[in-house]
């Protein structure tokens, strides 16, 4: 994208988040515009189509008080792109990487497109070092490890800010001491959950290595399809270029689809489930991908996506495609949650892919898998038997099944419900884990190797 | 041969002054000559799929025809490469572009300069048609057969001598019978959307061995065939697409990570090379083809990324092997249809997917087959094709999974429930199905027993019976049911717990061979008979349950692959003395 800038005013229509400039003709696919409004206010633009007599451009900062009169357009010939440099560190941008916090302009270190380019899949560095975060369901049953993209499956009200909060708090990978950094991308979120961030950041020091793009819920809509790129941009220099380890936090990504889907519906485009764009798999695939790690690199991107499920539907369009582009999920049960469980996490349909890797002797211990799957097996034939004994009650049941319903409601209370205090290390988990598995007779741990029960469960708990 | 770009709308750009220009037809758009393909024509406007980004591309700029279509090259060195959609070779363009993919990038897929050695089959005043072995290259264990290529008839003028040649060098000529002479190299060139030519489809009767208990014992599918593997995000559809990339005894495997994550292609990076395959001995990577166009990577690459594998796989099933693909996810393919065809404005179907999707489906799988290869030679050689579908929201009434349903013939339903309780492989034993079992009997009978049959119609009673009572049990308790009810809730916990739960991650179950699957088969069908005595003889369920025998039943999965005769023989007779049944067991 080289032409130069040229500048039209002929803004033939304006609808939804949209506009149409004609008699550009020679406007570049994704190019950056610049809309300047009757009042002098500027806006930033991006070409979505273009033909030889016309060009579609949706508008960042929204249309409203654009006209067809006066309104003008400056094609600036470039991609989207933003600066970085090592003084983002401990810097809060607003949604389009302006400065919010007060401070001057980022001096150019360097200028970057925000679309990124696709890691080469030959280039990947498999992600195997686990990071513990201090909570119990998720080191224990659903290991995060570095370069992981997992992201939390929430609802309304659920708490979700909080336990990312105290992840981006706790997390630490074992045996190492290397240069970390976290980077936050809000988009719609409220006030109050914005103001619950920055305290928290600035109560734990934690601002001075991060980097925080907010746009507010009533800040413009369209603005938050640029927002986590550009603080996927601000990561990607972190980790490849700084090799720093880079956790991103992303929330929420369902206000994010919802600017996708408004676009697309100005559009008039066919749209796949409850209107929805047919792309949006690829779409996400472009901000979910961008995590991971890099062979002969040093640092990571680790993404924690916040997504929230309308209505609690994990089928929604949101975090289904989400799942499907995601190394697993972290899933927010509002049964825990009004069961006063913290965190909530409800572990059945919870899951981490990397985990496997990331476990085990040499790594966390010798015994992780093994207790991993006997908890899941226990819990989830727990689950079942509550939903039974509902119907018939208990007398029916036998001995095995009466501890197992003994053993799911400690289960619930002692080893998910580890409450908002600090966190437990791996483990402190396992042996909790322990704990509760000597509920059940040694033959009944089939998830778990003979000579592994011999030296875990009878041992004394420490 | 030039046109001129008048619309761009994301992978899609039309041009006008393309008259003359052919459907499917290769062209290089925009100044930075990006590849595209030509999938509408109208007048002298083509629309056009370009296979990379097209952010700065411009109405004005230049499109230049080629002529051919999209094609692969197909020839020695296929074999432990990695491609995009495309076949663009990613490890030389990481070593050339770096750790990122840089559009425009235009390397040859195969190599111009290794050497392979050639030894010659054929000779001068030969007759060659279609499939004739012109000659051998040695391609790690494996012989490639260089084959006279489709178009070509007549009398061998020349065919080299041994020695080392490039996929470049002329090995051989054919004196045609109008009297031309064609120069034939080791390298083809093949339109990825054409299907390659054979003399006759055959039935196909040995099973393709995976190693998976669930898949060869009870859900079996053959060289040659089709499955499908439809499940929610999460249930174990990649894994299983690995596990018979591992271990399936096929020769050759094509996988094809299609619309799917980074980070799996780097595990089959990381893995393959390290692996051995249980029957060679030689790595893994040895004998697979990976064709990546990740999620990430360009839309329409990824929707040309199925055909270039099949494409590959056709190409070793003519020399006469039989070869495995496995695409991950199909229905990541089919969105990149949906995705162009919106562009297009094309009158959308169910779901905004073309009204052609049902028949690219079938199409693609019909590909699938053992076949009779063209020529003299007569060999056999199969190409097997196992569909990832990843249906929205798991919900198997979408147009993906049932136009698939459709033309495959194996249905390994993944189930959420079962994934969430850790129960893997999550294959529902009750929805699941192939309609290949009485094709591979024979099979089975000559490799583990007569018995195969009956064992395999027992079990599945009784895990069907669990799922009637199941219900009932729900609204009484499990309590008043008759003892034999009893028994077959407990037996078909059994086949559960160490029959169909299999562990990915466990080194020694993650293949477990036919012959111990067998015997598995045998250990649990005895206990569930003679179970049935003991409780028509008055024994409980519960006392039957306590027995030491149960819990060994448990752990018959992870005794070693060598070892397992043994034990398996000890257990027997454990079981036979434990229900009173004299010394031995059987033979
Ligand atoms: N046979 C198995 N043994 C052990 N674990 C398994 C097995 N199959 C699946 N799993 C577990 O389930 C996880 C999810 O499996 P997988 O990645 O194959 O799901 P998927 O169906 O491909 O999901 P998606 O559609 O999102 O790609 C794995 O990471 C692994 O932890
Ligand atoms: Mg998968």
């Amino acid at each position: 994208m080289t032409s130069p800038a040229r500048e039209y005013t002929s803004v033939v229509r304006v609808s939804g988040p949209l506009m149409v400039v004609s008699g550009v003709g020679d406007a570049a696919y994704g190019e950056v515009v610049e809309v300047r409004l009757p009042d002098g206010e500027k806006r930033l633009g991006q070409v979505l189509e273009s033909r030889t007599d016309i060009a579609v451009i949706q508008v960042f900062g929204g249309t409203q008080d654009l006209d067809t009169d006066i309104t003008s357009v400056r094609f600036t010939g470039e991609p989207l792109r933003m600066v970085v440099s090592p003084e983002i560190l401990g810097r809060i941008f607003d949604g389009s990487a302006a400065p919010a916090d007060g401070g001057g302009a980022v001096i150019p270190g360097k200028i970057v497109d925000i679309s990124g380019s696709p890691i080469n899949p030959t280039a990947r560095a498999f992600p195997e070092d686990c990071i513990e975060t201090g909570i119990s369901a998720i080191d224990g049953m659903n290991t995060l490890v570095r370069g992981q993209k997992l992201p939390i499956f929430s609802g309304a009200g659920l708490p979700h800010s909080r336990l990312a909060a105290q992840i981006a708090r706790q997390a630490r990978v074992l045996r190492d001491q290397e240069e970390f950094a976290i980077v936050f991308g809000a988009m719609g979120i409220t006030n109050e959950e914005a103001r619950f961030f920055l305290n928290e950041f600035e109560e734990t020091g934690a601002l001075e290595h991060a980097v925080v793009f907010i746009n507010r819920a009533d800040d413009p809509a369209i603005e938050r399809i640029i927002t986590p790129r550009l603080a996927l941009t601000a990561a990607e220099y972190l980790a490849f270029d700084l090799g720093m380890h880079v956790l991103v936090i992303l929330q929420d990504i369902t206000a994010y689809c919802e600017a996708l889907r408004e676009v697309s519906a100005a559009r008039d485009e066919v749209p796949a489930r409850r209107g929805y764009p047919g792309y949006m798999y690829t779409d996400l695939a472009s901000v979910f991908e961008r995590a991971g790690r890099i062979h002969g690199r040093k640092g990571s991107i680790t993404q924690l996506p916040i997504i929230s499920m309308p209505d609690d539907d994990i089928t929604h369009p949101v975090p289904d495609l989400t799942g499907y582009i995601t190394e697993g999920q972290i899933v927010l049960s509002r049964d825990l949650h009004r069961k006063g469980v913290y965190p909530p996490i409800d572990v059945l349909p919870s899951l981490s892919r990397l985990m496997s890797g990331g476990i085990g002797e040499g790594k966390t211990r010798e015994d992780h898998g093994g207790v991993s799957d006997q908890l899941y097996a226990a819990y989830a034939k727990g689950r079942r038997l509550e939903s039974l004994v509902t119907v018939i009650g208990e007398e029916g049941l036998s001995e095995a099944d009466r501890r197992t319903l003994a053993f799911t409601a400690r289960f619930e209370k002692e080893f998910i419900g580890q409450g908002v205090g600090g966190g437990r290390t791996v483990d402190e988990t396992l042996d909790a884990a322990w704990d509760l598995l000597r509920l059940f007779p040694g033959e009944e741990l089939n998830r778990i190797s003979p000579a592994l029960i011999e030296k875990y469960l009878r041992r004394e708990a420490p | 041969m030039t046109g001129r770009i008048i619309r761009i709308t994301g992978p899609v750009v039309e041009a006008d002054g393309m008259r003359g220009a052919l459907m499917y037809e290769l062209v290089h758009a925009g100044t930075d000559a990006l590849i595209g393909e030509i999938i509408g024509l109208a007048e002298d406007v083509a629309t056009i799929q370009v296979y990379e980004d097209t952010t700065g591309i411009a109405p004005g700029e230049p499109v230049e025809r080629t002529g051919a279509p999209l094609s692969v090259e197909l020839g020695p060195g296929l074999l432990g490469m990695v491609y995009d959609g495309i076949q663009r070779p990613l490890e030389v363009i990481r070593n050339e572009m770096g750790d990122f993919i840089i559009r425009g990038a235009t390397l040859p897929a195969l190599d111009r300069r290794r050497t392979y050695a050639f030894t010659p089959v054929a000779e001068a005043g030969g007759k060659a048609v279609p499939g004739t072995v012109i000659g051998t290259v040695a391609e790690g264990r494996f012989v490639h057969r260089i084959l006279v290529p489709h178009g070509t008839e007549g009398v061998f003028a020349s065919v080299a001598g041994a020695g080392e040649y490039t996929v470049m060098d002329q090995i051989a000529a054919v004196l045609s019978a109008g009297g031309s002479e064609v120069p034939v190299t080791m390298l083809r060139r093949w339109p990825v959307r054409v299907g390659r030519p054979f003399a006759e489809k055959l039935r196909p009767k040995d099973p393709l061995i995976t190693g998976q208990r669930i898949i060869d014992s009870f859900f079996p599918i053959v060289k040659g065939g089709t499955a499908a593997v439809p499940g929610p995000f999460g249930a174990g559809k990649t894994v299983v697409q690995h596990q018979l990339a591992k271990w399936s005894d096929a020769d050759i495997i094509v996988y094809v990570g299609c619309g799917e994550r980074g980070n799996e292609l780097a595990d089959v990076l990381r893995q393959f090379p390290a692996l051995s395959d249980p029957r060679s001995g030689t790595p893994l990577m040895d004998r697979t083809v990976l064709i990546g166009n990740t999620s990430n990577m360009p839309v329409a690459a990824r929707e040309a990324s199925v055909y270039t594998g099949i494409t590959i796989a056709e190409y070793y099933r003519d020399m006469g092997y039989d070869v495995a693909l496995m695409a991950d996810s199909t229905s990541r393919w089919a969105e990149a249809m949906r995705e162009i065809s919106g562009r297009l404005e094309e009158m959308p179907g169910e779901h905004g997917y073309p009204a052609y999707l049902a028949s690219r489906l079938a199409g693609f799988y019909e590909r699938a087959g053992k076949v009779r290869v063209l020529g003299p030679s007569g060999s056999e050689g199969s190409v097997s094709v196992i569909g990832a579908v990843s249906p929205p929201g798991g919900d198997f009434s979408e147009p993906v999974t049932q136009n698939t349903l459709r033309v495959v013939r194996v249905f390994w339903a993944l189930d959420a429930d079962l994934a969430h309780a850790r129960h893997f492989p999550s294959i529902n034993w009750l929805t699941s199905y192939s309609l290949y079992p009485d094709d591979v009997q024979g099979w089975w009978n000559a490799h583990g027993g007569e018995e195969w049959s009956a064992m395999r119609g027992a079990m599945m009673a009784i895990l069907q019976k669990e799922g009637e009572l199941e219900e009932i049990v729900h609204l009484v308790g499990p309590d008043v049911l008759p003892e034999d009810d009893k028994l077959a809730l407990h037996v078909a916990g059994i086949i559960r717990e160490s029959f169909l739960i299999q562990s990915a991650f466990d080194p020694v179950d993650t293949f477990c061979p036919p012959e111990k699957q067998y015997h598995m088969m045998r250990l649990i069908t005895d206990y569930a008979r003679y179970g049935k005595e003991a409780v028509e003889g008055g024994r409980s369920v519960a006392e039957i349950a306590s027995l030491p025998v149960a819990a060994r039943l448990a752990r018959l999965g992870s005794m070693e692959n060598e070892a397992f005769t043994e034990y398996f023989e000890e257990t027997e007779r454990e079981m036979a003395a434990a229900f009173g049944k004299g010394a031995g067991g059987r033979t």
